[in-house]
């Protein structure tokens, strides 16, 4: 669905996409992970022809692009730095008008189309109310209503949870599940780790301007091949296994011994209480604090 | 894309606002010469007021020539300067690229809108101007020319025509100018403000004997020329050049505006 070819862009002196190698395959939830400042919106525009790469190619829905933008983005729904609507105009209003700007859409359609996209995002309710009067979170419901408008094959959205309370956060999540589950392949860019860990199939992370990590989920978190053990007995069970102990922490022991059940075996033999006993697992939150340097707030 | 510009352009309170301000000085002046009864002598103030106090069917030039130096190109260089840079500043200029709307149509429906404002704000400067110079002024049909000799209804009517549309071809100069601006910056006020020192720095040079050389090729030098066109006969010499000049202008910067605007990375 999106493939990008050595892809950067300059600023000046300033190299904010540093030559990266996206790829989304249809039917993902993608999880463009960065810091602030990293590059992830500069990527955001460039997909979308805002921002003209300095070189390499970028291929959308299996066309090039800026080139093919006529065709390509109106099957493209986008969320790009937040919402943006005119204040004096009400939220219908404000949706009937993007339609219409667009390519294609019919007008006899146009207020179905419109009606379905703030039922999606439970705006219903309030769209002849001005968006001047909206609040922080009606104002990104409505952003991914016109995200919506055309039932894009592919959603690139640039955090689309901001501003939502918990509540408003899960009902985003869960229609973006749906979605998903009809079919639509879904490009998330955020800098929350807990977000895509919840949502995503697979995992890029960019880290200042370059693609540091781009793989799978369920491989990125793939046992380490090490074994956590808790126990009381901490300070025995570390004589037992003298010498194959990565590091304890308190009762926590860290293993570097593949065959867990043997392990327990042995332990449990010797009369060690086990509270718990597992394969080592990663959090998203180590692959990518492994993957990019320290201190990612100051990137340039 | 225009009739999405057209429909913004006409919803929005500003729009209305600004058309009732520049409607408001010529029929302040009507109703000060109708309770007074003292008119500028002949050949001082705005063209055409010296005679309005006899023919009221003259107001509507009169009017326009009021707004014409002033309220009109101010109206306009903030219109035309908010058209880009509104929407980079509202953020909604993203949403409407990516929606697709190509960056050439975007300026031409921006244009196009910008047009139809000036029209309406013509149209109902000349139409209020009518209205309150039958009603308000002098009803003798003296029809005269500037040149003292007599006109028809009908050859006043197609002569206003002709200075109606000279005047929107003049502010579409100004509205060129503005337009170049609002897409080289993010912030409305200063694309206006740019368009309007341009035309201020031309309106001084004007007065300046030292500037003589470069006044032929100053926006405002022929702004007023419609004048000419009641004259009898017409006196053409002006308002060609000022059709000539003015059609350069709006070349020259829609030009450099579309290419600076197709070509630019949008970070607003």
């Amino acid at each position: 669905m999106i493939t990008t070819d050595g892809l950067t862009k300059r600023y000046g002196p300033v190299l904010a996409v540093d030559c990266i190698d996206l790829d989304v395959r249809a039917g993902d939830i993608y999880g463009f992970l960065g810091a602030n400042g990293s590059g992830k919106t500069t990527t955001v525009r460039m997909l979308l022809g805002l921002v003209l790469p300095t070189s390499g190619t970028i291929r959308l829905l299996d066309e090039p692009m800026p080139r093919a933008a006529h065709s390509v983005l109106p099957q493209v729904g986008a969320l790009i730095e937040g919402p943006a609507a005119y204040g004096h105009l009400s939220g219908r209003s404000n949706l009937a008008l993007l339609d219409a700007a667009g390519p294609g859409g019919p007008r006899r359609t146009r207020r179905a189309r419109v009606d379905a996209a703030l039922e999606q995002v439970g705006l219903a309710r309030v769209s002849s109310r001005q968006v001047r009067a909206y609040s922080l979170g009606m104002r990104q419901r409505l952003g991914l209503a016109a995200a919506l408008l055309r039932t894009p094959r592919l959603l690139i959205l640039d955090e689309p949870t901001n501003g939502l309370d918990p509540q408003g956060i899960r009902e985003i999540r869960d229609l973006l599940v749906g979605l998903h589950a009809q079919g639509t392949t879904v490009f998330l860019s955020s800098h929350l780790l807990a977000e895509v860990e919840q949502l995503c199939t697979r995992v890029g992370v960019l880290d200042r301007g370059r693609l540091v990590l781009q793989d799978e989920l369920t491989v990125l978190q793939q046992p380490t091949g090490r074994t956590v053990v808790r126990t009381p007995d901490a300070e025995r069970a570390h004589g037992l296994l003298d010498g194959r102990v990565e590091h304890r922490d308190g009762d926590r022991i860290v293993v570097r011994r593949t065959d867990a059940a043997a392990l327990n075996s042995l332990l449990v033999g010797q009369g060690v209480r086990v509270h718990e006993l597992g394969p080592e697992r990663r959090t998203l939150e180590q692959v990518v604090l492994a993957a990019t340097t320290e201190s990612p707030e100051v990137a340039p | 894309m225009i009739v999405v510009e057209l429909r913004k352009l006409l919803t929005r309170p500003r729009t209305w606002i600004t058309i009732a301000l520049i409607d408001a000085l010529p029929t302040l002046v009507a109703v000060l010469l109708a309770l007074t009864d003292v008119g500028p002598r002949p050949g001082t103030g705005p063209a055409f007021l010296s005679a309005v106090l006899a023919d009221g069917t003259l107001f509507p030039l009169a009017a326009l020539a009021m707004v014409l130096p002033l309220f009109l190109p101010v109206a306009v260089a903030l219109t035309a300067g908010d058209a880009i840079a509104g929407e980079a500043q509202t953020g909604t200029l993203r949403y409407l690229l990516a929606r697709p709307v190509g960056r050439t149509r975007l300026l031409v429906a921006k244009l196009v809108a910008v047009i139809a404002f000036v029209l309406l704000t013509v149209l109902v400067v000349a139409a209020t101007g009518f209205v309150v110079g039958a009603l308000l002024l002098g009803d003798a049909p003296l029809s005269s020319s500037v040149s003292g000799t007599s006109l028809t209804q009908q050859e006043l009517a197609w002569r206003t025509v002709l200075a109606l549309g000279y005047a929107v071809l003049a502010m579409l100069g100004v509205a060129s100018i503005a337009l170049f601006f609002s897409t080289i910056t993010d912030s409305p006020p200063g694309a206006a403000m740019g368009a309007l020192a341009f035309l201020i720095a031309s309106t001084l040079l004007l007065t300046l004997d030292a500037a003589n050389a470069l006044q032929p090729y100053l926006p405002t030098r022929y702004w007023l020329a419609f004048v000419d066109l009641f004259r009898d006969p017409i006196l053409w010499r002006d308002v060609g050049f000022g059709v000539l000049q003015q059609g350069v202008y709006v070349l020259l910067f829609l030009g450099a505006a579309w290419a600076n605007f197709t070509t630019r990375d949008i970070t607003s």
